[in-house]
């Protein structure tokens, strides 16, 4: 086991009393990073951002720093943090939300002042009604605090949040589509280029968009500078990340670690983690990155949850998401339900992703209840190879956004994996689990 | 709508407002919002139906949501989203005939570590098994639950402000509502 003794960044205030309110968040150095970037320069700001190379957490995982130096110069730009959090089995911006709403606060703030923004707006997915609550109360003290509004602090710098309730739609938490979405339009994904919000964003303005979980870490960052953030983790992979953890172990929920020193084993099998798999059942294979990415099996235990790692493996750590399936479990259920999520969440733009999710849902399904044949292997995988070409990792996108490309994941790893457990459908005419 | 740059922007966050008043949008709700915001009613139709969230349809005073997705279908989530249908009487999707709940089969809630999840009204009722989906349908109907559980359409009880550096509002005053809960009642004021 290699679990360090790293302390925790972003879910340090998670079981302190009270953590929601200003007084305690004020009591344990709330607003002291805000208070100390003001007190440098944008540039300065930005430069200890690039320095920790923080990666973003919404999924991407691009480096913060690195977007923040692509914005377009204009008199008017916005920032945009995403909390829409949708990705099935995703659940850790759920913690940040209604634990430490002024961590988001006085990340965004930061944010804001580093890449100079005009307003900044927080949209978090429409069934956190709690989190809503709670967030807007957090903004609503910084606003009183004078941590937000006009002339923050005295230093001159004002900047106005809105906290903006979404309204249950998975893809408005693709950026572009988020952005049409604060526009007050349907959730439809826009075409990069031209379409790249650092050029040309919210109302056609430059606009940066990163994760909840992101900006949760600039207090932290500016506080103890970027190089103390980048010494933890290794490579690419640096500070500490949460990591959500569902499906058939003793102990999910959501678990900060740092980053690269831990490895999928420690996360699952840990006691003071996952605890190992419930029932005294083996583990089948997992989920490393959120649905989208594809899968691992018992072999891949021992990777190290690094970005750059999981990506030489041939999937991702995505949202930072782990699902764990035990020998109990239908994979073909289990590839069926995600792929059937894609199918109800296609915006329907293009005709790969629409499609080609409604031709897979239906094939998945009948193979799952019996009425399989022997083919449908092959025209599954066909069908997939239509969706993302010659199925390689990162997949090749024919779609306007990565949602399509997404959807043959599961699929493509269940045959790859556990083959024979489709076949077994086809020939006893159902579901050997069910 | 003071709170953006551009009105339409106001769209999603006031029909959740809007919805408060019958738990659903109603045409004449739609046909207001719509002259707020200068927009036809087609486009704010169209709009609102591309979300799950914004019912265009009678809703009952509380919204079951089952999740069913990865996590909590390896908890047994379709199974208690049978019990549910069985428990109150009525299939996924449909209201009961006494206006008092709606039952959805949702995607993730993001509580996937208490699955199988469940919310109400948005709300998270938390893992349940059946027993537990029994006596929250009983604490519900019994209106035990109305102090954490508001009615359907109720999503914020934080009334959201007019920010104050680019509206120029009074900083450190407690203006409590912005114009856009204002502009809400209006358009529910030409309902009634
Ligand atoms: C289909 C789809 C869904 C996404 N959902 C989310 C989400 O719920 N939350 C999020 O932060 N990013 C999500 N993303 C990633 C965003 O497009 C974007 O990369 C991210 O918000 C940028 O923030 P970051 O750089 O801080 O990670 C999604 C992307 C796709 C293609
Ligand atoms: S890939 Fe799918 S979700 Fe993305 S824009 Fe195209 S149809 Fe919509
Ligand atoms: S999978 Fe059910 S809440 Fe996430």
């Amino acid at each position: 086991m290699a679990l360090t003794g790293a302390a925790p960044i972003v879910s340090a205030r998670r079981d302190l009393e009270g953590s929601r309110t200003l007084e305690a968040y004020l009591a344990s150095g709330g607003y002291e990073g805000l208070r100390k970037a003001l007190g440098m320069s944008p540039e300065e700001v930005a430069a200890e951002v690039d320095a920790a190379s923080l990666l973003g957490r919404g999924g991407a995982g691009f480096p913060a720093g690195r977007k923040w130096s692509m914005l377009a110069k204009s008199p008017v730009r916005y920032l945009v943090v995403n909390g829409d959090e949708s990705e099935p089995a995703t659940f850790k911006d759920h913690l940040l939300v209604e634990s430490d709403p002024h961590q988001i606060v006085e990340g965004t703030l930061i944010a804001a002042y580093a890449v100079q923004a005009t307003q900044a707006f927080i949209y978090l997915r429409g069934e956190f009604a709690l989190g809503l609550e709670l967030l807007q109360q957090a903004v609503d003290e910084a606003y009183e605090h004078g941590a937000a509004g006009r002339d923050i602090f005295g230093s001159g710098f004002s900047i106005d949040v809105v906290v903006h309730p979404g309204a249950g739609a998975y893809i408005c938490g693709e950026e572009t589509a988020l952005l049409e979405s604060l526009e007050g339009k349907r959730g439809f994904p826009r075409i990069k280029p031209p379409y790249f919000p650092a050029a040309i964003g919210l109302y056609g303005k430059p606009t940066i968009v990163n994760n909840v979980e992101t900006v949760s870490n600039l207090p932290w960052i500016v506080i103890h500078g970027g190089k103390a953030f980048a010494s933890l983790g290794e490579g690419s992979s640096t500070g500490t990340r949460l990591f959500a953890l569902s499906g058939h172990v003793r102990r999910p929920g959501v678990y900060e670690l740092e980053m690269a020193k831990t490895t999928f084993r420690d996360l699952i099998y840990a006691p003071v983690l996952g605890d190992g798999i419930r029932h005294g059942h083996e583990l089948k294979a997992f989920v490393p990155g959120g649905v989208s990415a594809p899968w691992f099996g018992p072999e891949q235990l021992d990777m190290p949850l690094s970005q750059d790692e999981v990506g030489k493996a041939g999937s991702m750590l995505g949202s930072g998401s782990v699902v764990v399936m035990d020998d109990h479990d239908c994979v073909v259920r289990a590839a069926w339900r995600i792929t059937h999520f894609f199918w109800r969440e296609s915006c329907g733009q293009c005709t790969p992703c629409r499609e080609g999710s409604g031709w897979l849902e239906k094939l998945m399904r009948r193979i799952e209840e019996g009425q399989g044949r022997d083919e449908d292997l092959d025209l599954l995988m066909d069908i997939c190879d239509n969706i993302a070409p010659g199925l390689t990792w990162p997949p090749q996108q024919t779609t306007i956004c990565v949602l399509g490309p997404s959807i043959p994941s599961s699929i493509a790893s269940a045959i790859r994996m556990f083959r024979d457990e489709f076949l077994v459908h086809v020939k006893e005419g159902g579901c050997p689990y069910a | 709508m003071e709170l953006y740059p551009e009105k339409r922007s106001a769209l999603i966050p006031i029909c959740h407002i809007a919805q408060a008043e019958h738990g659903w949008l109603t045409p004449e709700v739609i046909e207001g919002i719509a002259e707020l915001l200068g927009l036809t009613p087609a486009e704010v139709r169209g709009t609102a139906s591309f979300y799950e969230m914004l019912r265009t349809e009678p809703t009952g005073r509380y919204l079951v949501s089952i999740c069913t997705n990865i996590a909590c279908m390896l908890d047994g989530a379709y199974e208690l989203l049978e019990h549910a249908e069985e428990r109150l009487g009525i299939a996924v999707g449909e209201t009961s005939s006494d206006g008092m709940f709606t039952l959805e089969e949702s995607e993730c809630l993001a509580g996937c570590d208490m699955a199988p999840c469940v919310q109400v009204n948005y709300r998270y009722v938390g893992k349940l098994d059946s027993a537990g989906f029994d006596s929250l349908v009983g604490e519900l109907a019994a209106g035990e639950r109305d102090a954490d559980i508001p009615p359907h359409g109720v999503l914020i009880r934080t009334p959201r402000r007019a920010p104050r550096a680019v509206a120029g509002a009074p900083s450190g005053g407690g203006r409590s509502a912005g114009g856009e809960q204002a502009a809400s009642s209006g358009a529910a004021g030409q309902v009634s």
